[in-house]
């Protein structure tokens, strides 16, 4: 993985001065540790801002909704998956794109991290399975595996599904992980387990909607939580008020989540609010052999109807 | 939808769906009947119901 920092730059600044591109989106250097920042070069001059390590988990595709240039951007496989989304739905087009695609190995949680160590962390350095951190007691060293955001560590997409330019081959998929197990934990329990289970799981909930803004697949200009004529769900933090906003927009990812973890990554106080979208991949996939953004040519499950599609809910 | 608020712990008996066209009224019967015994096995219900607004 150290070469892919230098392969990006190269790229980046090879597109920029044959003028295929206007503008490249990647990320630099978070002023946090274990937090990079995106970032738009336009300049062939300005690449060397541009990095590549483990904690690049921000979805860039987000950036991409209704631009009109052409633009480079930096994908590994869930962010091509959502650029499919995004293509098929015609927030952008196709051709407008560069797409550099990043085989990727999975992405930190820092979460994890900042958990196991005491003390501030004032950097962070990795090699290919190992990740070290370094606060004012000392250094500590963790097994990249142990560290993983958890929608990377069952991930099957690690390779874009689309790109124009490659940074480096492809990785081997994981084979055999069971993606939704964590979903199937829930369904296994009861009605009355499941209710009390979500309603610990959202308690902390502040309505902040940072898991909306950090989701590509949340670009409506205005969302349904921000409406007030008709309002369709209350302001308050009323745990009602807190399930039905986090059901409903669970709702509007159906059959469009990649489970790129932005939303988890940016709640402030850690929800894992995944349990819910992953759900919906789940049945889609159970029911419609669907999976999110792997083709632009394919239509999307919830948009095309077939004989034989399961029709056991309705009496 | 169903599948998503069962999961979210909302009991499966308490949410149906049917496609009865206007013609079929025994089927309507039949359907009503069956919609509200279940129901009423099930009691009264307590979730997704927005409690008074607490007052600090």
């Amino acid at each position: 993985m150290s070469t892919y920092t230098e392969n990006i730059q190269q790229i980046a600044q090879r597109l920029l001065k044959e003028c295929r591109v206007e503008m490249v989106i990647g990320f630099r250097k978070g002023s946090m540790p274990l937090m990079n920042e995106p970032c738009v070069i336009t300049q062939p001059e300005a690449v060397n801002q541009l990095v590549w390590d483990s904690n690049c988990g921000i979805n860039l595709t987000h950036y991409l909704t209704n631009r009109k240039e052409k633009i480079g951007i930096v994908a590994k496989g869930c962010d091509s998956r959502n650029i499919v989304t995004h293509i098929t739905e015609n927030k952008i087009q196709r051709e407008q794109l560069v797409i550099i695609g990043v085989p990727c190995l999975g992405m930190i949680d820092r979460r994890k991290i900042n958990a196991m160590v005491e003390g501030d962390i004032q950097s962070v350095s990795e090699t290919d399975d190992a990740v070290t951190v370094a606060t004012r007691n000392g250094e500590q060293t963790f097994a990249k595996m142990d560290v993983l955001q958890q929608n990377c560590a069952v991930c099957v997409h690690r390779n874009p599904v689309i790109h124009d330019e490659m940074v480096a081959d492809p990785v081997p998929e994981q084979n055999g992980v069971d993606q939704y197990a964590d979903v199937a934990a829930i369904e296994a329990m009861t009605p009355d387990a499941r209710w009390r289970f979500f309603d610990e799981l959202l308690a902390p909930c502040i309505r902040c909607y940072a898991c909306r803004n950090a989701c590509p697949l949340c670009y409506c200009p205005t969302c349904f939580v921000d409406e007030s004529k008709p309002q369709w769900v209350g302001k308050s933090q009323d745990p009602m008020d807190v399930r039905t906003f986090h059901f409903l927009r669970a709702y509007h990812c159906a059959g469009r989540c990649t489970d790129c973890g932005a939303c988890e990554r940016a709640c402030p106080v850690g929800i894992n609010m995944r349990l819910l979208t992953k759900k919906l991949n789940k049945d889609c996939l159970d029911l419609y052999g669907w999976e999110a953004g792997l083709s632009p040519d394919a239509r999307p499950a919830l948009d095309v109807y077939k004989a034989n599609d399961p029709e056991d809910f309705i009496k | 939808m169903k599948n998503l608020l069962e999961h979210m712990g909302i009991e499966p008996d308490r949410l149906h769906f049917s496609w009865i066209s206007s013609a079929e009224s025994t089927k309507f019967v039949s359907v009503v009947r069956e919609i509200t015994a279940k129901v009423k096995a099930l009691g009264p219900n307590e979730r997704f119901v927005k409690k008074e607004a607490k007052v600090a």
